[in-house]
């Protein structure tokens, strides 16, 4: 499973006999004990320890969950209710789970981050940065279909909007959409497929997890100055540390500063990530005002919503699940769009600054997907009262007021001489969410298809160190031409 | 048998072995195809779903300017007994002006007389831009043009349940539904 020679030696007579039949203790030594690792790895890179915790974390309170849970519409809700109330401990539980999603994003932003800061997606970590991406997508569905399950209302309507996007993919759309939901609406049936489904998917992400180590144990850890440890002898004593006790220790402290990070949540403001609404058993009648997904999807929701244009024969609803989509597929071909040979943000100052344009950019995009797109954020003028009427002419007429008093004082005026009159409210003009999120959409994807592509052919990087040993021993500086 | 047994094969015969392989792979194909079938199939709606996709709803219940609303196989609907200044409004748009050009009797489905009932409208609940339920005149907001106004991202409905304004693309769809009385319709998925 790793690309160096293996270095265990079975020292008893029983793990010498099961060494020659299934050598599992050789293959978690050469992957966790004595891995050479870079020794320049920095707190970023403990993301990957983390996620592993959070992924069993998920899978462990899930597990249990789905002993007290019933999935069916008429009992979703109570139990879970009885989960909060009465199974012993099942309140710590449900809450661990619901924050333990939350917490698994933050991580997998955080890695992802990484990875695009450091180049961890280039040559020759093409594959291992695709798996990530297919991890992604399996986390972003398991949290939709895990969101659905407590039967709120938001779990309801929330699904209603997710399957309506399948809806818009033209000619066979309303067909899949009927196959998923397993009928006309969102029903029993659905909750029921959603719950195995959601059981389902953990297991496969644990699948493609292993592919993912797989796939990093090959070329070896990435590292912050993007610089590949030398394959030679000596190099490779220079510029790595095994992996134990050193990134154990490491990883271990962020992991546990992490669950401190955590538990701060599950026991002190549990609530605090979700939506009240949820805490109301689903009724298909009554949509909540504002429907939001919860924090970690609101960039993509951003995306969605930032389309209101047609685009040819496409309307704005197919343009914008197509752009939500493919906000997220483009990161499947990354590693071919970044054309600098330079892995390492730290030696190209110019990308970093575009970089860090995007971090923004994808921040400002969740606070955009959990405000109404209609709401102003910088107001221009204020917004007019317009009174309607007929006037003697039989002419339509308008009239103008700020007030509200004045404007009805008229209207009433109008109504006692027999005219009819309306009152409508005439938004002033102003910079709203919906075009903030158009501009950093733009943003977004130029990011990927524009700046990466261009910079890597245009730009000016700084020099890299020679290598792991001479970055680590400060002698990245004045670096002059590698003479080995 | 046994002369196979005894003689040894010098030749491998290539085309009998291509079509062995082929037969075999087509075989496996052909069963994995109708094992998919199967497990595709088994998602799509149940029968007891599909027999429950019809109502009987008595109209004449339906207080004027006001709505019910009612779930068939779990998709809303709302009929709506609308005042005259309503079906006025309704009618006397300009339909030039319209996103989705519809007139308001079109929107209608004649009585067993063959005339129509303007006061009656029956539409789909689920808003036509991502499925959301729009709010009416029992919410106390029926929109900037007197319909329904979707709250999710804001669009506006009219009296006839036309797009006026908003992301939605098309007007709240006309179900299939026929008039069994004068009071009493029947509505089908």
């Amino acid at each position: 499973m790793s690309g160096h020679a293996s270095t265990y030696e079975p020292k008893t007579g029983f793990t010498k006999w099961l060494d020659s039949r299934l050598p599992v203790v050789r293959l978690a030594y050469d992957s966790f004990v004595d891995f050479p690792t870079p020794k320049n790895l920095n707190y970023w890179y403990t993301f990957g320890g983390i996620l592993a915790v959070c992924l069993m974390t998920q899978i462990l309170t899930g597990v249990v969950l789905a002993m007290h849970y019933t999935a069916t519409v008429d009992g979703a809700f109570a139990s879970v209710e009885r989960i909060m109330r009465d199974v012993p401990y099942g309140w710590l539980i449900r809450y661990i789970h619901s924050n333990g999603a939350s917490m698994f994003f933050l991580a997998v932003y955080i890695h992802m981050f990484r990875g695009l800061y450091y180049g961890s997606y280039k040559a020759p970590r093409e594959i291992l940065w695709i798996l990530g991406v297919v991890i992604f997508l399996l986390m972003m569905g398991t949290a939709f279909l895990g969101y659905v399950l407590p039967w709120g209302q938001m779990s309801y309507h929330g699904a209603n909007v997710i399957t309506g996007l399948i809806g818009a993919v033209p000619v066979i759309g309303d067909s899949i959409k009927a196959w998923l939901m397993g009928g006309p609406s969102i029903g029993n049936q659905t909750l029921q497929r959603f719950f195995s489904l959601h059981y389902l998917l953990p297991f496969m992400i644990a699948g493609v997890v292993i592919l993912h180590i797989w796939a990093l144990h090959v070329p070896g850890n990435n590292n912050p100055t993007g610089v590949e440890v030398r394959k030679d002898k000596e190099g490779l004593k220079q510029d790595t540390v095994p992996f134990h006790p050193y990134y154990t220790v490491k990883d271990g402290f962020a992991i546990v500063v992490f669950l401190i990070i955590f538990a701060a949540f599950v026991f002190y403001m549990p609530n605090v990530l979700g939506h009240a609404d949820n805490y109301i058993e689903a009724n298909p009648l009554v949509t909540p005002a504002h429907i939001v997904p919860e924090w970690y999807l609101l960039p993509f929701y951003a995306i969605l919503r930032a389309i209101t244009f047609n685009l040819g024969p496409i309307d704005a609803k197919l343009l914008g699940v197509i752009a939500m989509f493919g906000s997220i597929a483009v990161l499947f071909f990354l590693p071919w769009l970044d054309t600098s040979k330079v892995k390492s943000m730290r030696y190209r100052p110019v990308a970093r600054q575009f970089f860090f344009g995007f971090v923004v950019a994808g921040l400002l995009l969740g606070w955009c997907g959990a405000a109404n797109p209609d709401d102003p954020i910088i107001p221009m003028g204020s917004d007019k009262l317009v009174v309607s009427y007929t006037d003697a002419n039989g002419n339509e007429a308008t009239q103008t007021y700020e007030e509200y008093e004045a404007a009805a004082t008229f209207r009433e005026q109008k109504m006692s001489e027999g005219v009819e009159a309306i009152i409508a409210v005439e938004k002033a003009p102003a910079f709203r969410f919906v075009h903030l999120a158009q501009l950093l959409t733009l943003y977004y994807f130029a990011y990927f298809l524009v700046i990466l592509p261009l910079l890597g052919l245009r730009e000016n990087p700084k020099d890299e160190p020679a290598s792991i040993h001479k970055a680590v021993l400060g002698h990245d500086r004045a670096a002059p031409a590698p003479a080995e | 048998m046994s002369d196979a047994q005894t003689k040894p094969h010098e030749t491998v015969d290539e085309d009998r072995r291509d079509f062995i392989h082929i037969a075999t792979a087509a075989t496996a194909v052909a069963g994995a195809g109708a094992l998919a079938y199967v497990f595709v199939d088994q998602m799509n709606a149940a029968s007891d779903t599909k027999a429950a996709s019809s109502l009987d709803v008595d109209v004449s219940k339906v207080p004027v300017g006001g709505e019910i609303r009612v779930l068939i196989g779990g998709k809303p609907f709302f009929i709506r007994h609308r005042t005259p200044a309503e079906i006025r409004a309704a009618q006397s748009v300009d339909l030039s002006s319209l996103p989705d050009p519809q007139s308001d009797e079109e929107r209608l489905v004649p009585m067993q007389s063959g005339e129509y009932n303007p006061a009656i409208l029956v539409t789909s609940g689920s808003c036509t831009h991502l499925g959301c339920v729009p709010v009416g005149p029992a919410q106390g907001n029926t929109g900037d043009f007197g319909g329904w106004y979707c709250p999710c991202h804001g669009s506006h409905y009219d009296t006839s349940g036309r797009i006026r304004r908003g992301p939605a693309p098309a007007n709240l769809p006309v179900p299939d539904y026929n008039w069994l009385s004068a009071a009493v319709i029947n509505i089908s998925l």
